[in-house]
């Protein structure tokens, strides 16, 4: 006998959540499963990823704080990361965006047959790439992910106060840690541009952490290109140097 | 027959005559500062008589709207030519020809100005009927997003297994709000059941949220029997739920208030803000669509403002207050 399919399920609402395992259930002389996990939001799932190891996750679109596709997004950092079957109500942005990206998705009320025959297709053979998954969620991310020994660690994105690109990584600094990351600086500043503003070549400060400029004149090794001036961010000591490129746009959102 | 107490339509009448006034000071003068001095003789009958014609017709209004177009017309046009006849009759005791003359004159002026009026408002209506069927389609198609109408089926189906008493319960309720939704909804309904039907909604939105969802109900009794446009409070409750509730991992209150302001109606409602939901959805579209209609329904007499106090997100509504019993719109008859 085969070992049933390890499923986890991530929704914020419990009732869609039970009718999810009892489609399962119904399923299961045909197709064995086993629910492994639930979870009513993407930052929960995250954290049972590597206990539960699911092969599996089915994934509601709509959910507070982090939608489906990030959660897939941040889940494909681990080496074992569970195909990901997404499911809507109606969401016309998620949907076209599927469409367009050529993810499969299962529409609510989810049906049993359709359940099983994407159930299979997930095992099967390899889900949306993270090309794919980008495309289909360009919106700013709510966390960021690091993985580290099989494990992801989110770091919400409100608590990054800036992030710098240092040779082949970018560092990303919280008032309390660095963490390495893999994104290229240009397009986190793309994508985070309410959010973020580039204060020099390799940095991208968050607006909401700036608390004011401070001249830097008579420091030493300024480098050329850049300004005499520097951003103190509250929760970091050492203010950052602003490039001469850059001052005008931050001098404009000081004013403000 | 326009609704009297209305600010816009007294607004216009009182445009509309006076540059009626201010074409007949042009014609009879002989240049620019001989047209200020003509305006001002003419404003000397006309003033009086028009502003004692529109606080006749305001007084009079709900008398003019219950009888028959023609009659309401006449009697509002003979109001308006006694008037004119009084001004011009007074005019000409202090010493402006002769009273006789001067009253008939003048009670003539106001027939044709009368006339205009009418004529201008009767075109208006028939500019905006169209307008109000539209209001009917739009009413149905910015309702109930169909996000809603999917995962509430998809929480019914879960309670059937479990729960056969409840689910029974909660199509029912989904078959009513649909049946709101498709009814004709071109006449102005009660707040109480408008009050029903949002009760009935946040039932089924209870039934996927649970312990998510809180609601604070705050309705002055003697605004129940207000009259609103319909499904104007489902789908700003449903606006509230969508971009206050659902976006939190937490329980949020939407609160719901209605008091009197003497006469006029306030609608307030407030939900938890989140500001990165805004940024990603941005989705105003239920708000446009009730501020266009309560304009149809109500003019210039209706305000919708939004504000963000306390991290909340709140809406206020201010519109007449009508009852139930003196069924009259702006712009209907």
């Amino acid at each position: 006998m085969i070992a049933p399919l390890r499923i986890l399920i991530v929704d914020d609402e419990p009732p869609a959540r039970e009718r999810l395992r009892e489609l399962l259930g119904d399923l299961g002389s045909e197709l064995p499963t086993q629910v492994v996990a639930e979870a009513a939001s993407g930052p929960q799932a995250i954290a049972l990823l590597s206990e539960c190891a699911p092969e599996v996750a089915l994934v509601d679109i709509h959910m507070p704080v982090m939608n489906g596709i990030e959660f897939a997004r941040h889940a494909q950092r681990l080496d074992h990361a569970p195909a990901v079957v997404f499911i809507t109500a109606h969401d016309q942005y998620a949907v076209q965006a599927f469409e367009v990206n050529a993810i499969d998705y299962l529409l609510k009320p989810v049906r049993a047959a359709r359940l099983a025959t994407a159930l299979r297709r997930a095992v099967s053979g390899p889900g949306p790439g993270r090309e794919q998954l980008a495309k289909a969620d360009p919106g700013p991310r709510s966390h960021f992910s690091i993985a580290e020994r099989g494990r992801i660690t989110l770091v919400p994105a409100a608590e990054v106060l800036f992030l710098k690109a240092e040779l082949k990584y970018v560092t990303l600094r919280t008032r309390t840690r660095d963490y390495l990351i893999e994104d290229s600086l240009s397009q986190l500043e793309h994508e985070l541009r309410d959010t973020f503003i580039r204060v020099h070549r390799n940095c991208l400060v968050a607006r909401a952490a700036i608390r004011g400029v401070e001249n830097l004149r008579g420091a030493t090794g300024a480098e050329e290109g850049e300004s005499r001036w520097g951003v103190v961010l509250d929760g970091h000591a050492e203010p950052i140097v602003v490039s001469r490129r850059q001052w005008p746009a931050v001098k404009a959102l000081i004013k403000r | 027959m326009p609704d009297f107490r209305s600010v816009g339509v007294l607004t216009r009448i009182l445009l509309i005559v006076n540059a009626c006034g201010l074409l007949a000071a042009l014609v009879r003068s002989e240049g620019m500062n001989d047209a200020a001095e003509q305006f001002a003789r003419i404003a000397v009958t006309l003033e009086p008589a028009l502003l004692a014609s529109a606080a006749a017709l305001y007084i009079l209004s709900h008398l003019l709207s219950r009888l028959p177009y023609w009659a309401g017309l006449s009697l509002a046009t003979a109001m308006a030519a006694a008037f004119a006849a009084l001004t011009g009759a007074a005019a000409a005791n202090a010493g402006l020809g002769t009273a006789a003359t001067n009253a008939a004159w003048h009670a003539l002026y106001a027939v044709l100005l009368s006339t205009v009026l009418a004529a201008y408002f009767d075109l208006r209506q028939r500019a905006f009927s169209p307008a109000l069927s539209e209001a009917r389609l739009q009413a149905l198609q910015a309702r109930i997003r169909p996000h809603f109408l999917f995962n509430s089926l998809n929480a019914v189906l879960m309670l059937i297994r479990r729960d056969p008493k409840r689910a029974e319960a909660a199509l029912e309720d989904l078959a009513e709000l649909f049946r709101n939704l498709m009814a004709d909804n071109r006449e102005l309904v009660t707040l109480a059941d408008e009050i029903a039907l949002t009760r009935q909604y946040l039932g089924l939105e209870h039934l996927r949220l649970g312990e998510r969802l809180r609601v604070d109900w705050d309705i002055d009794p003697s605004a129940e029997q207000a009259l609103v446009p319909p499904m104007m409070l489902q789908p700003l409750v449903e606006n509230a739920v969508y971009h206050g509730i659902e976006p939190g991992l937490d329980p949020g209150t939407v609160s719901i208030r209605a008091v009197r302001e003497g006469d006029r109606l306030l609608l307030e409602l407030a939900n938890p803000y989140h500001a990165e939901h805004q940024r990603r959805q941005g989705n105003r579209m239920a708000l446009a669509n009730i501020g266009e209609r309560l304009a149809l329904h109500f003019d210039v007499d209706a305000a919708l403002d939004t504000a963000i106090e306390d991290e909340r997100f709140r809406i206020r509504i201010r519109m007449p207050l009508r009852r139930s019993g003196a069924k009259k719109t702006a712009s209907a008859r």
